[in-house]
């Protein structure tokens, strides 16, 4: 049914010859090989093997494992649904039912003309202007009833995307408070020449008096991590920037990126100067590809301003570029050593630690990951000094953060406050009320209950990598742990069986309640779960994916227990209906060709 | 082994099994002899008692396929403090699983109506024969179960080892030869 003219080699060749016919790059090149026909049919996977020297299962399982990658036709218009739950509390479902029926196809199907496929896709970081789309891996944010009715039409008059209206593509930075990060105005080159003339050791020293800490999530010591990668054997080291926003209700890189590209970028030289690299990726979620061509712009001014490439800023021996990285829709990338196989052109399969990234990262070289905010925040230190951003947050967690604020609130966006605030304040200041509840640092954080809200975003109390959604009186948070619950079993990359089959059987008994066939022994089946995913996993994902259940499983139980329909035991399934084929093809209606579904008696 | 106060009761029955975890269970051999000063049997191939009563423990052999599975696996919840699902049918569905992806029409009719030979065929429709269920199903989907035995079958050493660790008041564990799915 789809017997299309194979892919032009030509045009597969100009793609290789791009990329240096680097097997390193063969994630890129699958992307931009995608592009020519809007999937990767077999022949072109084979031509690809062939030419880069691999395997052909190895491209085929670097092709099968990112979810933006298809290997079967998806459509000319391939629509994906953002599906956080911030999305759906914004009513996505409902519009995907429109799109769906405006176009007479079903979710997750192609259309039989070959024109356009609709699916759901985890949460694309727009959570503040939701519910939103990608089209062909372009983000539109703010859909209604109205654009989606403009989008049908569109796609059935099969118009290019670049003639859609570009006010669809337009993206908010939403920027609702401003702190020491997003006040500073610095001209590109003004941290770097400060950190050139302490010398390299002298910034460094700097980088230690700042007690800078990973704003990732898990709050490494900055200085500590640059130090190591420094004393590691091994050249060229490398830089690298961690873009990879995927935690749902995380959008904070996204902001800082399409307007404060410079200070990510000078971060990353800064970081190169204190040890020593000469390499640097910018490893960019797909969902932001939309950023790429700013962002290419940005490196190419640095380039021409002395900011890149051989001797920056007149320095003998300093030497750095950045090239940027796209990544194809993989939440386990974010995992850094996840993400240095896939800049590597490999599944995104997270390593055995140690060794470390510092000793042993990108290609067996000292590679430092750091995430989008530190690096930015690098700057602060060079231009103020470390002490001065000592100074400021609490005693562990030095400086300020920014909170990417979504869900039940008046003005959800970016904000950005010392370490140190509470949540309530933080609740106060976006215009929420009703509060019932708030996940802060994304699905695999942490959900605080009313009684918690004088607790404090810092490293110390609640730690987070940014996101800050609310929900309010209305909500349910049963629904709320199932959603991430369904995120992480999607999400799994696969490899350890713990996480694969755990997360799977967790959206299963998760499933069973939500369907109203639960009962007390699944509550018992469901703590045993988590404390395998917690401690029998391979990496972060597997160990996180229980904590949405556990903390509202601990705050919100009624939220579980009003859904049980047992106290002992029920199958997940209707046994009654499970007869009725037979009662058809038998045409019985005895008492005997029945079972009750609740059985009489049992405790 | 230190035995309990007295002798524990013991059913066993097969669903949609094929009878062969039940001969593995013979092969424990001699130890039959060491297991009956333990245990006592109620419902079992062994004693041909056809209805289960109050009991300690209760093994079932193979998969949920029709309604009278439904109904012996239910009683056996009801009178057994401790239920086992022996083996592979009984843990995953096993061999009869294997209809769950043909519609149940199918696999009726190409038996009793399509098949080479027959006249007139017609699916059996007697009400003392138990309605299939439209999917085997294992029997932790359909009651709760307390322990699991896997292997097809499990070997009589893993079985005589499960039975004498539950008797004695060991948690029954399972490892290296004697855990197997296969």
């Amino acid at each position: 049914m789809h017997t299309q003219p194979p892919t032009p080699c030509s045009a597969l060749d100009g793609i290789l010859q791009h990329h240096g016919h680097r097997p390193t790059e063969l994630l890129q090149i699958l992307i931009n090989a995608q592009q020519l026909e809007g999937w990767l049919p077999a022949p072109t996977l084979t031509y690809l093997a062939q030419a880069l020297r691999l395997p052909r299962a190895r491209v085929e399982g670097v092709a099968g494992f990112y979810s933006f990658l298809y290997t079967r036709p998806a459509g000319r218009f391939r629509v994906l649904f953002s599906d956080n739950i911030t999305d759906r509390m914004l009513g996505n479902a409902e519009l995907m039912d429109a799109l769906c029926r405006k176009l007479w196809i079903e979710p997750g199907k192609l259309s039989e003309d070959g024109l356009v496929s609709i699916d759901a896709t985890s949460c694309t970081g727009l959570c503040d202007q939701g519910p939103a789309m990608l089209v062909n891996g372009r983000a539109i944010g703010q859909l209604n009833h109205r654009r989606i009715n403009e989008i049908a039409e569109l796609i059935r008059q099969q118009r290019p995307l670049a003639q859609w209206p570009s006010e669809y593509f337009h993206i908010d930075d939403n920027i609702r408070r401003r702190d020491a990060l997003l006040n500073l105005d610095m001209k590109p080159g003004a941290a770097l020449a400060s950190a050139i003339a302490r010398g390299r050791a002298g910034w460094l020293a700097e980088m230690q008096a700042s007690n800078l800490r990973g704003r990732g999530g898990a709050g490494f010591a900055t200085a500590v991590k640059w130090s190591s990668a420094r004393n590691a054997p091994g050249e060229p080291k490398v830089i690298v920037c961690n873009a990879d926003e995927g935690e749902p209700g995380t959008f904070k890189d996204r902001v800082l990126l399409n307007t404060y590209a410079d200070l990510v970028f000078e971060g990353m030289t800064l970081a190169a100067w204190a040890v020593g690299a000469s390499e640097g990726f910018l490893y960019l979620r797909g969902e932001y590809s939309h950023l790429l061509p700013q962002l290419e712009a940005v490196l190419a001014r640095r380039r021409a301003e002395g900011l890149l490439g051989m001797r920056i800023l007149h320095e003998q021996g300093f030497d750095f570029d950045i090239r940027i990285h796209l990544g194809a829709g993989a939440y386990v990338c974010g995992e850094e050593s996840a993400l240095i196989e896939s800049l590597e052109g490999k599944r995104g399969t997270p390593r055995i630690r140690p060794p470390f990234p510092v000793t042993c990262g990108y290609l067996g070289r000292p590679t430092v990951v750091n995430n989008v905010e530190t690096l930015a925040k690098t700057c602060l230190i060079a231009l103020q000094g470390g002490e001065a951003f000592a100074a400021t947050g609490t005693a562990q967690s030095a400086g300020t953060k920014l909170l990417s604020i979504s869900g039940d609130c008046a003005a959800p966006g970016i904000y950005e406050y010392p370490f140190g605030v509470s949540i309530a304040r933080v609740l106060e200041d976006c215009g929420a009320s009703d509060t019932q509840a708030v996940q802060v640092g994304g699905a695999s954080g942490i959900c605080l209950a009313g009684y918690e809200f004088q607790r404090r975003i810092a490293y110390e109390d609640v730690p987070t990598a940014g996101a800050f959604m609310i929900f309010d009186g209305t909500r349910d948070l049963f629904e709320v742990a199932r959603s991430f619950v369904h995120f992480f079993a999607h999400e799994s990359c696969g490899f350890c069986t713990p996480c694969r089959v755990g997360t799977a059987l967790l959206k299963g008994f998760m499933d069973k309640l939500a369907d109203g066939h639960g009962a007390q022994a699944d509550l018992a089946d469901i703590d045993w779960l988590d404390r395998l995913l917690k401690n029998a996993s391979h990496c972060g994902l597997g160990s996180a994916a229980p904590n949405p259940v556990i903390d509202t499983l601990q705050k919100f139980r009624p939220a579980y227990e009003r859904r049980l329909v047992s106290l002992d035991f029920e199958p997940a399934f209707d046994l009654d209906a499970a007869l009725a084929e037979a009662r058809q093809l038998t045409a019985r209606d005895d008492p005997g060709a029945h079972l009750q579904t609740h059985e009489e008696g049992t405790p | 082994m230190s035995a309990p106060a007295r002798k524990l009761r013991v059913a066993t029955t097969s669903l949609a099994g094929c009878f062969g975890c039940h001969m593995s269970f013979l092969d424990i051999d001699e130890h039959l002899f060491e297991l009956v000063e333990l245990i006592e049997f109620d419902r079992s191939p062994l004693t041909d008692i056809k209805e289960v009563g109050p009991c300690d423990i209760g093994l079932i052999e193979g998969g949920v396929c029709n309604a009278e599975n439904v109904h012996v696996l239910r009683a056996f919840r009801r009178n057994c403090k401790t239920l086992i699902a022996l083996g592979a049918c009984a843990v995953n569905g096993g061999l009869p699983a294997q209809r769950n992806h043909l519609p149940l029409s199918e696999c009726l009719r190409e038996v009793y109506q399509f098949r080479p030979g027959i006249a007139n065929g017609q699916i059996p429709n007697d009400p003392e024969l138990p309605l299939p269920l439209d999917k085997v199903r294992p029997i932790h989907e359909v009651v709760r179960i307390d322990y699991f035995l896997p292997g097809c079958p499990p070997s009589g050493p893993a079985i005589w080892k499960f039975l004498t660790d539950l008797i004695a008041g060991r948690t029954p564990r399972l490892t290296g030869g004697l855990l197997h799915y296969d």
